[in-house]
């Protein structure tokens, strides 16, 4: 076989890879800002009295989680000019993340409302809250509690998702690591560190949200 | 002047679909086998070995699937061994399910009431007689929402074999579309035949799920 792994290509291109990983957490912070717009329009939507409203969104999130992100993503790709939006592939990539990730964010965001009991707001009134601190203390602050886990965990598959975005190639850390390994023909070296830097950024992640959750959220349920 | 999609180019779409059909079945039947083993180690009881498949399933969660598929198909690649591109990409989708369905069956098996495995000692089991006969029938109902909904989502994985050259739906679609310059029907159709693959298993997840929910609480 006589094939000896040299990662002193990775070594090399480390400066260009850790632009990679700005550009993937670029791609999943603008996505998942999308993402959290079409969530809440979309929670709005699903509630709204027009039954052709509810069944348009009810049918979008359906559509969107039985259908693979590779083929949404093409699909955009092309029907996007169609409706005028000549975007570059970044931009396209971004949309496509949103969408995907909007369907997610209904289901979360809706299950944190539901969680909130009519009582509690009743309760949160009783006790001469106003309007505005019932709406952050009660309703706001322990729904985002009860949707934390779920939305940070769709945050880190949002960015795991975004390396299918190379296929468009978008600029994030796959393309970046495909164009390494072209130029290099060191495959397997190129993937797997890359892999690894894939970890760490979602473990940083987690590291962070964790960090938060502690700071603004542990306070006594009961 | 480009061919229109028509009859052959739904036929080869189909051909697509009968390997992405294929593609699951074989990780997910190899998938089951490696997750329950690694579903067991897990729980085995030994901190090493819990520690050990802990990271393993870590590696996996935290990582893109696309990235697993590299790293397998160019790593297999290297040990010199000639492997035909489903083989390959069959390994890298088994592995990503041995972790996946692990962990949702590890989860499983500590759901299910601590008392049952206690009572089981008392009467004697074994280990091997504990887990098949008590434990796993119980983990496997509390586990079956989310074993298809991993099920939903290998499927749609299968998609990315097609960036490795594979052909299955998702390339099979790339492929039509690259003819036609009908992007958009092609995709429509591609979507429209993952749709009807998933939404029927979805659909029996979460009617499963609340089924369950439901007898938990009474």
């Amino acid at each position: 076989m006589g094939y000896t792994l040299d990662f002193s290509v990775v070594w090399h291109a480390m400066p260009a890879l850790l632009w990679g990983c700005v550009g993937t957490l670029g791609l999943a912070l603008a996505g998942m800002t999308l993402a959290m717009m079409i969530g809440v329009a979309g929670v709005a939507a699903r509630d709204s009295k027009a039954a052709w409203l509810r069944a348009l969104v009810i049918g979008f999130v359906e559509v969107v989680r039985n259908t693979p992100f590779l083929v949404q993503i093409f699909f955009l790709f092309f029907a996007l000019p169609l409706i005028g939006l000549k975007l570059n592939p970044t931009a396209t990539a971004i949309i496509a993340l949103g969408v995907n990730g909007g369907a997610y964010a209904i289901e979360i965001i809706r299950g944190g409302v539901q969680s909130i009991h009519k009582g509690q707001v009743e309760a949160g009134y009783a006790l001469g809250l106003h309007k505005g601190q019932v709406f952050r203390f009660i309703v706001l602050k322990p729904a985002l509690r009860a949707i934390y886990p779920s939305l940070t965990g769709q945050f880190i598959m949002l960015t795991l998702t975004s390396s299918i975005c190379s296929a468009v190639s978008a600029y994030e850390l796959t393309s970046v690591a495909q164009r390494i390994e072209s130029d290099t023909f060191r495959s397997f070296e190129v993937y797997f560190s890359v892999t690894f830097l894939y970890l760490a950024i979602s473990w940083l992640l987690m590291l962070g949200f964790a960090v938060v959750s502690h700071r603004f959220f542990s306070y006594p349920t009961r | 002047m480009a061919p229109h999609f028509g009859l052959p180019e739904f036929g080869f779409l189909l051909r697509g679909l009968q390997w992405t059909v294929l593609l699951t079945l074989v990780a997910f039947v190899g998938g089951c086998t490696a997750g329950l083993a690694v579903a067991l180690l897990r729980t085995c009881g030994h901190k090493g070995v819990e520690w050990i498949t802990r990271i393993y399933i870590g590696v996996f969660q935290g990582t893109p699937l696309l990235l697993q598929l590299f790293v397998v198909y160019y790593g297999l690649a290297l040990t010199g061994l000639k492997l035909d591109a489903f083989v390959a990409v069959a390994i890298g989708f088994t592995v990503n399910a041995s972790a996946f369905l692990g962990e949702i069956w590890r989860g499983a098996i500590q759901a299910v009431p601590r008392g049952q495995t206690e009572a089981a000692m008392a009467l004697g089991l074994h280990y091997s007689s504990r887990m098949r006969d008590i434990v796993l029938p119980q983990a496997i109902r509390i586990s079956l929402p989310a074993t298809i909904g991993y099920l939903v989502q290998l499927i749609k994985g299968t998609s990315l074999a097609a960036i490795v050259g594979f052909i299955e739906l998702a390339r099979a679609g790339q492929i039509v579309s690259n003819q036609t310059f009908q992007p958009l029907l092609v995709f429509g159709v591609v979507g429209a035949m993952y749709f009807i693959l998933c939404w029927p298993l979805s659909w029996w997840g979460s009617r499963m799920e609340a089924r369950l929910a439901l007898a938990s609480q009474r």
